[in-house]
């Protein structure tokens, strides 16, 4: 079971705390009449699902009921960033040579 | 004589204290301290179960937790718990144990003629010999098979044990307590550093407990045990578990620990759960699992009498036990060498060490030679002899050829053997370590670390007394200043003796022997020979992890911890490739066989799932209301009169209603409060309908898509004020809709001023609905004027019910004239039993959910999630009515506009009315054009919901069917095993078409 830092209670809890809300960054186009179904299609159902470091939304629905960014490495589960939900995201690159991998 | 095995004296059992126990009915004598194997050994048993597959005679093998064979049945509290390892069960007076996998009795079991017919069940004998025909599987096969196979039968009754649960936070868990996790223990707790140390064993020192030639700081071994665990206890940032295992680790270092709490008392406190389970959160962990010694696989290495050299030299020193008078030590290890000393020692006829080295160490041989023990160097035992224990041993010298020539035949009652050691990486591999193969240890040993843990002492290949504690008080030094940054000065004890030993052999020992005539077992457990996994390499299973599926080795309780590195050197031997290449299977958790109890803890029966009951539950109880579970709610299913069945009682309720009055509980429906500037750009957003332009005082009807284009909920929305709306959606969608509102809100539209509030709980919902509803709730409101005209169908108004705030809706999921009076949820109760009073001056009834289904079939209303399926759209629904044509955007606007969502052919929601109009549709039943469809026509879709109709005095039904609003009028058909029923398609909407009802 996770333990999850939640950046808006400022603290550490148990997975159980928290639901996940799938891979992050995926914003809804802003005007959708104007995307090609391809690119509908992209925004609806493709999603990354990578072995190692993924960036993924976490509700703390047994909190504060925000949502937030983690970036888990998928392989050892360990999480190395976790950031508040308008902040821009990480270089993923610095963090994985951070972690070792 | 009683105890015939017993020493004179010795061991860490309380001879003062005797107590009897029975085996098979048999009573036996056995000591406090004694385990349930210790205790048979003492009275000479050494026979206890009969093997998976061959029903072959079984003895205990290990002192330990990996026992493969010894799985017995422990009776309690009137039912029986099956396979406990008879060397973790702990002997107290009254204990009844029973053998398992016999009939009629262990000494005579018909099965074990499965181990004469063994030819007939080689390897993958399941997958050869089943294939046809295909039937007969089901039906013959798996049942003969079942009742043939499997070891313990399951308990008959529910588990009337309790079992608790405990979270636990530490700075430094050690799990295992031999000399690594001691010192570990100790060096952690010296900082100051909070410590939890557990141990599987009912006792804490693992090795040091048999061992009794070496010294720790000038103690025996024993004695340094207990005073470090007296001085651990006087500690307040210790915590000691003994009997807990640690079965699993987690991420994020969380490990789980089984604590056996009362099962090794006669008569426990009934206070006490059974085993508790702790979830513990380590900053650091040590894992001192130690090692377990390595079974040789020689012919008929499986007959009672056949331990491990470790175990044997355990029963002796720890339980007083001598497992034999007349034993042979088999060895490739310097280890074993010490058990037979211990057993000389205690007087025991030691009748040969074969020892597979041609040199085995000189300084041990001269020990042999002084205590008169014949030595025979570059020996292998080549068979066994005996049925039910063993009685001989064939000898074998290996030549320089690779041959083995036969070197006679040696009496004995006991073999001990020792192939050498394999750590226990079972918690690091847990931990999602990678294992690597250490040349010098000749076994996988912890890679490196994954999560904040260290492996310690023996369990990663570090052996010898002296090593072993050294590397336990670094471990826990490390540990507590990873954890606290703390160090402390800790003083190493120092260790005489216990030197590490050398030597070891893997895989199946060379012999004279006709190698299709003889069973070498590599998992005891599951009967796994050399010969069926060299069988399994010849037909093609390349990998260790088909190797191990097809032959099952190393999928028994032990989860290979005996068998895997045999297992590995013979396929690596077969498949031609080294012990690296071939691969090593996972150790998954559990470490040892777990409760289900343990994982349910107090989640059982009553406290599996919170019940949550509407304000109505108490009348409803009283005036017989029948119930069905939705989701966690409680809701009247339908209110039988005395002498009605369901279908009387919900005709009557359905009529009632259309013909004067009806009250329903419609308190689960869930609601959300949405309020601020932007609530209705929001709501704008979320659902289909228009919002910005209805008036505060007014309803509409909502839909919500997925933005795929797809329903997902619906509900009517109150709009209270230009910035407040009262939102409802369905009874099991009230959480989603919730949460998908937050998530658009604070990640999508964080720009808009909007509030969202789950209300679901805060009011109770009375629906009054029926011609005669006005004339029902009138006596009762304050503040609203209820006439048609300043309250018409779908309007919304606060006053009061009986004085009590009110928010009242005109609005019907009946057809009829209809109110919803929400109250705050505390007057919930009052204003139902007022109400149910009320109608009943009107002739009116309570009803319930199955005729709150009928009326809104009658009237075409759907239900999300029974007449749509997560494919069905606004317009598959018939429901293009309610999407804003002027709206630029909304939550499944473009998701509709897809190619497969305006293709043709898709399935749309219609009605469906039987030929003959007594015979009513299964729901889910498929719908096809042809009267008999050839077998495997896909179907043109599928019935949603079918009911009795009382207003249509027939039965009426709702589909949903391809192309279906182009077909009303038109006939298909629903075959069913009794023959096809011709329906035909209608609209869905059966009574009062014009909604004339509505509006009155």
């Amino acid at each position: 079971m996770l333990l999850i830092y939640c950046p808006y209670c400022e603290v550490e809890r148990p997975e159980t705390e928290f639901h996940n809300g799938g891979e992050a960054h995926i914003a809804r186009p802003a005007d959708p009449s104007k995307t090609s179904d391809e690119e509908w299609a992209e925004f609806l159902y493709m999603r990354s699902n990578v072995k190692g470091i993924a960036v993924e939304r976490w509700r703390h629905i047994h909190g504060c009921g925000r949502f937030f960014n983690v970036v888990r490495d998928t392989v050892s589960d360990k999480i190395l960033k976790v950031y508040k939900v308008d902040d821009p995201m990480p270089d993923l690159e610095a963090l994985a040579k951070e972690a070792g991998r | 004589m009683s105890q015939p095995f017993r020493t004179e004296k010795g061991g860490r059992i309380d001879r003062g204290q005797q107590l009897t126990f029975t085996f098979d009915g048999e009573e036996m004598q056995g000591h406090k301290g004694d385990t349930l194997a210790s205790a048979l050994l003492a009275n000479g048993v050494h026979l206890v179960g009969r093997s998976f597959k061959y029903h072959r005679p079984r003895g205990i093998v290990t002192a330990g937790s990996e026992e493969p064979n010894a799985l017995v049945g422990v009776y309690r509290k009137g039912d029986q718990t099956p396979n406990l390892r008879a060397t973790q069960v702990e002997v107290y007076q009254g204990l009844e144990a029973i053998s398992q996998n016999r009939f009629p009795s262990l000494g005579f079991d018909v099965g074990a003629v499965n181990d004469l017919l063994s030819p007939l069940f080689p390897a993958g004998f399941y997958y050869k010999t089943f294939m046809w025909p295909k039937a007969f599987w089901d039906r013959v096969y798996e049942p003969v098979i079942r009742a043939a196979a499997g070891l313990g039968k399951p308990p008959k009754n529910p588990d009337h044990d309790t079992y608790g649960n405990i979270y636990a936070h530490c700075d430094v868990l050690v799990a295992g307590s031999g000399p690594a996790g001691l010192a570990a223990a100790v060096a952690a707790a010296e900082t100051g550093a909070k410590v939890i140390l557990c141990d599987e064993q009912a006792e804490f020192g693992g090795s040091l407990l048999s061992d009794e030639n070496a010294t720790i700081d000038g103690k025996p071994p024993a004695e340094w045990v207990r005073d470090t665990i007296v001085k651990l206890q006087g500690m307040d940032n210790v915590t000691l578990l003994s009997r807990t295992t640690a079965f699993g680790y987690f991420a994020h270092n969380y490990i789980a620990l089984a604590e056996r709490v009362t099962e090794h008392v006669s008569d426990p406190d009934p206070k006490l759960p059974r085993e508790r389970l702790w979830q513990v959160r380590a900053k650091e962990v040590v894992i001192a699992s130690g090692a377990i010694e390595r079974p040789m696989v020689f012919p008929e290495n499986d007959r009672p009498g056949i331990l491990l050299a470790d175990a044997g030299r355990t029963y002796l020193n720890r339980y007083g036990v001598k497992v034999g008078n007349k034993v042979l030590i088999a060895t490739a290890c310097d280890t074993a060498w010490q058990a037979a000393f211990d057993l000389a020692d205690h007087g025991v006829d030691v009748v040969a060490i074969a020892d597979l080295r041609e040199t085995p160490p000189e300084n041990l041989v001269a020990i042999a030679q002084a205590r008169g023990i014949r030595v025979e160097a570059g020996c292998v035992v080549t068979g066994t002899l005996g049925r039910k224990r063993v009685k001989a041993a064939l000898l074998g010298r290996l030549m320089t050829s690779g041959q083995v020539a036969s070197a006679g035949q040696v009496a004995c009652d006991a073999i001990l053997m020792s192939g050498g050691w394999t750590p226990t990486v079972s918690l690091y591999s847990q931990s999602r370590g990678k294992v690597v193969w250490d040349e010098t240890v000749g076994a996988y040993v912890p890679g490196k670390s994954v999560q904040h843990e260290r492996s310690a002492g023996a369990a990663k290949g570090l052996y010898g007394l002296q090593a072993t504690l050294e590397d336990g008080y670094a471990a826990g030094e490390a540990a507590a200043k990873a954890a606290i940054g703390k160090e402390a000065k800790v003083t190493y004890a120092a260790a005489s003796g216990g030197e590490a030993g050398q030597g070891a052999v893997l895989g199946a020992l060379p012999h004279d022997r006709n190698a299709s005539r003889v069973k070498a077992f590599v998992d005891y457990q599951n009967d796994v020979t050399a010969k069926d996994i060299k069988l399994a390499a010849r037909e093609g299973m390349q990998s260790i992890e088909h190797i191990k599926r097809y032959t099952t080795t190393g999928m028994a309780t032990d989860q290979g911890r005996l068998s895997n590195m045999n297992a590995l050197s013979i396929a690596s031997g077969a498949l031609e490739k080294p012990i690296v290449d071939v691969g090593l299977t996972t150790f998954r958790l559990p470490y040892t066989p777990t409760t289900f109890g343990l994982f349910a803890g107090v989640a059982r029966g009553d406290h599996f799932d919170p019940v949550r009951k509407t304000p109505s539950h108490d009348w409803v109880v009283a005036n017989g209301g029948v119930y069905e579970d939705v989701g966690q709610w409680k809701r009247t299913w339908y209110f039988p009169k005395s002498g009605e069945d369901m279908h009387a009682a919900v005709a009557r309720e359905c009529a009632t209603v259309r013909e004067s009055v009806g009250l329903f509980d419609a308190s689960t429906l869930g609601k959300i409060e949405v309020v601020g500037p932007d609530a209705a750009e929001f709501l704008e957003r979320m659902y289909t309908n228009p919002w910005k332009k209805l008036a505060p005082g007014r309803c509409r009807y909502g839909l919500m898509l997925n933005d795929a284009g797809f329903i997902v909920d619906d509900g009517v929305i109150g709009r209270l004020a230009d910035d407040r709306f009262h939102v409802t959606t369905t009874t099991g969608g009230a959480p989603s809709v919730f949460a998908t509102m937050e998530d658009y809100l604070q990640t999508e539209w964080p720009d808009l001023d909007v509030w969202i509030t789950s209300t679901t709980e805060q009011y109770a919902v009375a629906a009054v609905q029926g011609p005669k509803a006005r004339e029902v709730i009138a006596p009762f409101i304050e503040g609203i004027d209820l006439s048609a005209d300043p309250f018409p169908h779908m309007s919304v108004k606060e006053g009061t019910f009986c004085g009590v705030p009110c928010r009242l809706f005109r609005i019907s999921f009946t057809g009829e004239l209809g109110f919803e009076i929400n109250v705050p949820r505390r007057h919930g109760k009052m204003t139902w039993e007022t109400l149910a009073g009320e109608i009943e001056k009107h002739n009116g009834t309570a009803y319930g959910t199955e005729t709150m289904h009928v009326l809104r079939a009658e009237k075409g209303y759907i239900i999300v999630g029974q007449d749509t399926d997560g494919t069905v759209t606004p317009q598959d629904a018939g429901m293009s009515w309610a999407i804003g044509k002027k709206k630029h955007d909304f939550v499944g606007k473009r998701g509709l506009e897809r190619p497969d969502l305006v293709a043709e052919n898709r399935k749309q929601f219609v009605g469906l009315l039987t030929k003959d109009p007594k015979v009513k549709l299964e729901e889910g039943a498929q719908i096809t054009v042809a009267q008999n469809p050839a077998t495997g026509t896909p179907a043109e879709g599928h019935v949603t919901s079918s009911y009795y109709s009382p207003a249509m005095g027939r039965t009426i039904a709702l589909a949903i069917v391809k192309n279906g609003h182009a077909l009303h009028g038109k006939s298909l058909y629903v075959p069913m095993p009794d023959g096809s029923i011709e329906v035909e398609v209608t609209s869905p909407i059966f009574f009062d078409k014009e909604g004339a009802r509505l509006n009155v």
